[in-house]
């Protein structure tokens, strides 16, 4: 059986606007493994980084607050610690990378100190001692020349030399978990698959479990074990990979993997856009967020949250539609007609 | 004849330094860029950041003024046209940019934001032109209501419809998308894409499509160049390109773009290359690829090869290459001879 890291439970996170209240996050349960990767999908506003800053307590209050839900670390429930032991839980047991490097790391502060800071503010070390492991944990994700590069400032570095000195940084405590939010999205294709080498090795060096949180399907192909599909907030699907790009049972999974352009298509062919506009969280229906998008809507769609429903192994989906109707859509669908297992 | 000639585009931004700001350097954003854009076709220009192409795009309508070379639209020689021959080519080329959110005046009505180039061009009557606003909305997809609001009351999609009405409202013949998609959702990046189509069609639209979104460019595009550095390296119809790359950046970045589909995924191999793209500001001797290529050798050090077509391969004359080892095809076998490409040596000057 696997070592389980991470047990998140019903989390709800919203923000209190003067608009009205932004439900970001409803709802949301999953688990992380050791040595497993989660890929969590969906568009801008689907709440997948507002999940994942909801476990690092990092969610500014006011306007924001997790309302509900447990967030259980071990046996540690991460909503009810004392601030204290958050901020050490914080590096200690799950590190986060951001998309933005550079916003990210302090422009007038060297490389070398700010990795040094997380070190000595975690562990029993001298500046000094910090300094020289700064030294190593940059030779370690790839950066050339680290003894030299370690006293340069951020502006010196390229942004896939700075997403590196963010992972050195990120994994300068052994975190048990690593969160990636969208951490190739602002790189190159060529210096993207360099960052993705090192996620991969740092994760079988150090046996963590590694959350990436993502816009791009392609990415989730490459690097997840399961993953989460976010829409408006709420989870609609979950399972292991293969089933989500094969075997998937919401349409909008179906409708994510359909309006992608691919690469390796033979033929040029015309892709099957989601029809609608992104939903607007703060006039969400209390059933299911994707209702007025969804082709295949029924009566109580807009008004109740369909219960999980447990597909295969480790998948569940929530959606109204039966599943024997379901399983019939999904053969009609190009994306599923040469692919079905 | 073709729509559009390019030659040996340069352009070259000077790095100022100092109180005097004296010029110190240049920064060879695009330089020495050939290619022909025929009418009706889509042609995609992609590359990674710091390659040259969104320049390229911008000097072609001369936005910004090039260092160098003739951009020949319909005969018309766009670098050294007139102030009034430059308004009329404005009428048959437009552009259409990456943020939707930056590229319309927050201040301005939907219905002025589209009907500015008809006034400022003096089309029509007042009503005449509200007329076609209306229409050329509805063309877009959304509705003649639409043009009473602001841009802040649309999403990040809509906007960008309101970018390609405007771009639409002269009737031009070529349009510049410089990177339309690539602030969208996937889901909206379909629709977008599909009306693109959809408007060629129906307008006998030109399109240049610059992106670095490689599977997006694929999908687009009737030709495809690739740009590393300010140089096209390799250019070919797109199927040939991405089925047959020829040069060794093509292969890399092909290899690196991660495809949605975990089985194919597993048994690929990628092409992870070393290090990132150099400076504009102090490009390597020789091809500019070179410090990254995995098969780079001592010539490729001296000059930058030519862009020329390999003969005898399956590509054709239309497929041409910037490299002294690149890949050929013969009967669908891939080989990289041991010998330097003759043709892409650099010619003596006469």
């Amino acid at each position: 059986m696997a070592e389980r890291l991470l047990e998140v439970k019903d989390l709800s996170t919203q923000f209190f606007t003067h608009a009205g209240i932004v439900k970001a996050v409803n709802g949301v349960s999953f688990t992380l493994d050791r040595n497993e990767t989660i890929g969590i999908v969906g568009e801008s506003g689907s709440g997948k980084t507002v999940a994942a800053l909801s476990l690092m307590r990092l969610i500014p209050d006011p306007p924001g607050k997790v309302v509900e839900g447990s967030l259980m670390l071990g046996d540690r429930n991460l909503r009810t610690i004392s601030d204290d032991e958050m901020r050490a839980v914080r590096g200690n047991d799950i590190a986060m990378i951001f998309q933005d490097p550079m916003t990210s790391l302090n422009p007038v502060m060297k490389i070398g100190k700010q990795i040094g800071e997380a070190i000595t503010l975690h562990q029993d070390k001298s500046k000094r001692e910090a300094w020289k492991m700064a030294i190593d944990l940059l030779a370690r994700v790839g950066i050339p020349d680290a003894p030299k590069r370690v006293d340069q400032y951020p502006f010196e570095f390229s942004g896939g030399m700075r997403q590196r000195a963010m992972i050195a940084m990120a994994i300068s405590c052994n975190p048990d978990i690593l969160i990636a939010d969208e951490p190739t999205t602002a790189l190159d294709v060529t210096i993207q698959a360099q960052i993705i080498d090192v996620v991969r090795e740092m994760q079988a060096q150090f046996n963590s479990g590694v959350i990436l949180i993502t816009h791009d399907l392609g990415v989730i192909a490459e690097i997840a074990d399961k993953v989460m599909v976010m829409y408006g907030g709420r989870t609609v699907e979950y399972g292991p990979v293969d089933e989500i790009f094969y075997n998937a049972h919401h349409p909008y999974t179906w409708g994510l993997l359909a309006s992608l352009p691919r690469l390796d298509a033979s033929e040029k062919e015309r892709l099957t856009p989601i029809k609608g506009q992104p939903p607007n969280l703060i006039t969400l229906p209390a059933g299911c967020p994707f209702t007025v998008r969804c082709p295949y809507r029924r009566a109580e769609c807009r008004d109740t949250w369909p219960e999980l429903e447990i597909v295969g192994a480790e998948h569940g989906v929530h959606c109204w539609v039966p599943e024997e109707e379901r399983q019939g859509l999904r053969v009609q669908l190009p994306h599923f007609k040469e692919s079905v297992l | 004849m073709s729509l559009l000639e390019v030659r040996d585009l340069k352009k070259h931004f000077p790095i100022r330094t100092g109180v005097l700001k004296r010029t110190t350097g240049w920064v060879y954003a695009v330089d020495g860029v050939s290619f022909d854009v025929e009418k009706g076709e889509t042609i995609g220009l992609v590359g990674e950041s710091g390659g040259g192409k969104s320049t390229v795009g911008r000097t072609v309508l001369r936005l910004t003024p090039a260092t160098g070379g003739s951009v020949i639209f319909e005969d018309i020689d766009v670098m050294k046209a007139s102030h009034s021959d430059l308004k009329k080519l404005r009428r048959d080329m437009q552009i259409v940019f990456q943020d939707p959110y930056a590229s319309l005046n927050p201040r301005m009505r939907i219905r002025a934001i589209v009907g500015e180039a008809l006034k400022i061009h003096d089309i029509g009557t007042e009503a005449e032109r509200k007329t076609r606003v209306s229409e050329l909305l509805e063309t877009v997809g959304l509705t003649a209501e639409h043009g009473e609001r602001y841009p802040h009351e649309f999403s990040g999609g809509q906007r960008q419809r309101i970018g390609i009405a405007r771009a639409l409202a002269l009737n031009p013949k070529l349009i510049i998308l410089d990177e339309p998609v690539s602030a969208l959702d996937v889901s909206i990046r379909a629709q977008v894409l599909n009306l693109l189509e959809d408007l060629q069609d129906e307008f006998d639209l030109t399109f240049m499509f610059v992106s670095h979104d490689l599977s997006v460019v694929k999908h687009i595009s009737d030709r495809v160049a690739v740009m590393y550095l300010g140089k096209i390296v390799e250019i070919s119809d797109s199927k040939v390109l991405y089925d047959h790359p020829q040069h060794p950046y093509t292969e890399a970045l092909l290899s690196a773009v991660p495809i949605p589909d975990p089985h194919t995924e597993r048994s690929r191999r990628r092409i992870v290359l070393e290090g990132d793209v150099p400076s504009p500001a102090n490009p390597p001797k020789g091809c500019v690829f070179h410090p990254r290529c995995p098969r780079a050798q001592e010539i490729c050090t001296t000059a930058m090869p030519r862009l020329v077509a390999t003969p005898g391969a399956d590509a054709g004359e239309r497929h041409q290459v910037a490299c002294y080892f690149p890949a050929r095809f013969t009967g669908g076998q891939r080989r990289v001879d041991d010998a330097p490409f003759k043709d892409a040596l650099p010619q003596e000057q006469d």
